[in-house]
């Protein structure tokens, strides 16, 4: 049947509760209010307090506690309320979960869920994709999913996954995109890229809500006879390397698109990656598109000129198609 | 309110408080036993980290930030023997004679400050910055208080699998001034989690005093704003700080939420080795050496009989002893090998 990216992190979510009784949810108004976004809904009624906490307004607490309870052998998953507020429990991703392992082999098995990205008229503390920040912490896994199927199969993974992985859920998707999710229990592998769309000519390395801008643009110059292929990273740490290089040796050009800002973002290490590895196999630039440096401004206008899209995305590609 | 002007304490007169020990009878008093244990592992951690401080850092055997409780071993002592062995404890980085009491040994004390193999990080990190989840030893990190929203979440771990443990975390002075201090506390608070906290109030955070951390006379004063019991202790007393412990931990494995002790002390050191500790008024340091929580406990143990003197000579000659082997054996310990810089970072 048909669901929503909302409904299928739900549906996964409350399948490894339903599995092992070991798995809490913990954060801001999850509970009885079921969310800020109602990826929580209804759950404490099904699983109860014991499982479905609510907290004070203390991010770091919350990941926090949730690092301490893993290391009793529990399997927390904590909400940030927007990963705009996930800098308020750095300390404790970066410094205390991401090392516990490497430091004193003490796996800190939790997952931080945050809902990132704009085109909601948040404005500059609700709209952030701030995904760079771990993905350039070591000992973190970074997970950004771009589709309901993705999003149900990789927040299973990330719940059985023994390292702390950083799960950004796209606010802009929950309910705008749905799909055919099987309702048998499947999961999809962390540190695996899909390719999203097959081409022939030049290839968009991308992720989250950004796989979907990519997917408008390969349709329109489908007809322009370029043949657009799309990897969907799903997965920033650990990096599928393989897949990546293995299109950009197909199609010869690549453009790496993201929704964070340009400078530090993820798409400068993918570019890169394929200049240093496959600087043979191509016949132009790597381009990049990104938000430009700026934090995410509330007006539409602003909000409009800020976010990558199908237009920027068509002049980049059509510049690069022609080289 | 008045604001409160805080001068740095001064030792107390030296009179020891009235425990449970004073009044039992020395030949049948249980206590006997702790007090000749407690002797045992704060001369043990006086001894070990005298030999890492004063010999081996200035041999340039260990490297790095070197930070000893010289002075406040009856923290970690009288809380560590009032524990069960499957309650959870969170060091901070002067509470060494934790370890010990949990057996992790003085060789692997040694090896873990000298950046050897045989440390409970295999090199990865020095000093106090160690744990053994097998020994419910969780490890510090540098952030101070970061601590403390974790071991509130392993007491609300404690309870949600119905347990009957408590988890204990250790702090100094300076880390109540941070946020994660306070959002800790107020979490394990609500969720009435079995959770104790020990202050070690030495007075001093690196260089800056008490007076410049908080406006309040004393840490333990906190406490009744996040709804949870606290109480002051002379922080140089062990078996007061053992009798305290016990309360606490009774009080938060009976169900009803944290505790917060608060032992006055007085940091006998810089904050670290390379730290000549000028700003701190030298009048202090002599004075609160006539408070030595060790020399305190030996002669309580004679004068009530507990133990004769050549007992506590023999107790002293053992920790040289096993002090010599452990650095010896330490020492033969060897380097991590470079190639496994990469290993362990991810579950494989």
């Amino acid at each position: 049947m048909t669901t929503t990216y909302v409904d299928a992190i739900r549906q996964g979510i409350s399948e490894e509760m339903e599995r092992d009784p070991n798995v809490f949810l913990l954060g801001e108004d999850i509970g009885v209010y079921g969310g800020a976004f109602k990826v929580t809904q209804g759950l404490l009624e099904r699983f109860g307090e014991r499982r479905v906490v609510d907290t004070p307004i203390s991010e770091s607490a919350i990941v926090g506690a949730a690092i301490g309870a893993s290391f009793m052998g529990l399997r927390p998953v904590a909400e940030i309320q927007f990963a705009d507020f996930i800098s308020c429990g750095f300390d404790q991703i970066v410094n205390f979960a991401a090392k516990c392992r490497y430091r004193w082999n003490a796996p800190a098995p939790i997952v931080v869920r945050a809902p990132c990205g704009g085109g909601i008229h948040g404005g500059p503390f609700h709209s952030q994709q701030n995904e760079a920040w771990f993905a350039h912490t070591p000992g973190l896994k970074v997970v950004l999913p771009a589709t309901a199927r993705d999003a149900k199969g990789l927040i299973k993974s990330a719940i059985r996954d023994n390292d702390p992985v950083i799960f950004f859920e796209h606010k802009a998707l929950y309910r705008r995109i749905k799909e055919e999710v099987p309702e048998d229990d499947y999961s999809v592998p962390i540190g695996k890229a899909n390719i999203f769309r097959e081409g022939k000519h030049i290839t968009v390395v991308t992720y989250s809500a950004m796989v979907h801008v990519a997917a408008e643009a390969a349709e329109i110059l489908d007809k322009d006879g370029i043949s657009v292929e799309i990897v969907d990273l799903r997965t920033l740490t650990p990096l599928d390397e393989e897949t990546i290089l293995a299109s950009v040796r197909k199609t010869s050009k690549a453009l790496v698109l993201h929704e964070a800002n340009l400078t530090g973002g993820f798409g400068g290490e993918i570019t890169a990656r394929i200049t240093e590895k496959a600087f043979e196999d191509l016949d132009g630039p790597v381009l990049r598109l990104a938000a430009p440096d700026v934090p995410v401004p509330f007006s539409t206008p602003l909000e409009e000129a800020y976010l990558p899209n199908t237009q920027k995305l068509l002049e980049k590609l059509r510049w690069l198609a022609a080289y | 309110m008045a604001a409160v002007k805080l001068e740095l304490i001064r030792p107390s007169s030296g009179t020891e408080r009235a425990t449970v020990a004073d009044q039992a009878g020395a030949e049948t008093d249980p206590l006997a036993d702790l007090a000749r244990q407690s002797l045992y592992y704060m001369a043990m951690m006086r001894e070990v980290e005298d030999r890492i401080e004063r010999k081996l850092y200035r041999q340039g055997k260990v490297v790095g930030g070197v930070y000893v409780g010289r002075g406040q071993e009856a923290i970690p002592v009288g809380s560590g023997l009032a524990v069960r062995p499957d309650d959870m404890l969170f060091p901070s980085h002067r509470d060494m004679a934790l370890f010990l009491i949990r057996g992790v040994s003085a060789r692997q004390i040694f090896a873990q400050y000298m950046g050897r193999v045989d440390g409970l990080t295999n090199g990865r990190d020095g000093n106090m910055h160690m744990g053994d989840l097998s020994k419910r030893l969780v490890a510090i990190i540098s952030a101070m208080a970061a601590s403390i929203p974790v071991a509130a979440g392993a007491a609300m771990g404690m309870k949600y699998q119905g347990k009957d443990t408590v988890t204990v975390v250790y702090f100094g002075d300076g880390a109540t001034s941070r946020g994660d201090w306070h959002e800790g506390i107020n979490l394990a608070s609500v969720q009435k989690a079995p959770l104790v906290l020990i202050c070690n109030n030495n007075q001093y955070a690196y260089s800056t005093p008490l007076s410049k951390q908080m406006a309040c006379a004393n840490v333990a004063d906190r406490a009744p704003g996040y709804g949870i019991p606290s109480e002051v202790v002379d922080g140089n007393d062990v078996l007061a700080i053992h009798e305290a412990s016990r309360r606490a931990i009774a009080h938060a494995r009976a169900g009803h939420g944290p505790f917060l002790i608060e032992c006055k002390t007085f940091r006998m050191t810089g904050h670290s080795a390379h730290d000549p500790a000028d700003y701190v008024p030298k009048h202090l340091f002599a004075e609160w050496s006539a408070q030595c929580p060790i020399a305190r406990l030996e002669k309580k143990i004679i004068e009530r009989g507990w133990a004769s003197v050549e007992e506590v000579a023999s107790i002293r000659a053992r920790v040289v002893r096993e002090s010599d082997e452990a650095v010896e054996a330490a020492e033969k310990s060897p380097y991590p090998d470079a190639s496994t810089l990469l290993d362990n970072l991810y579950e494989k």
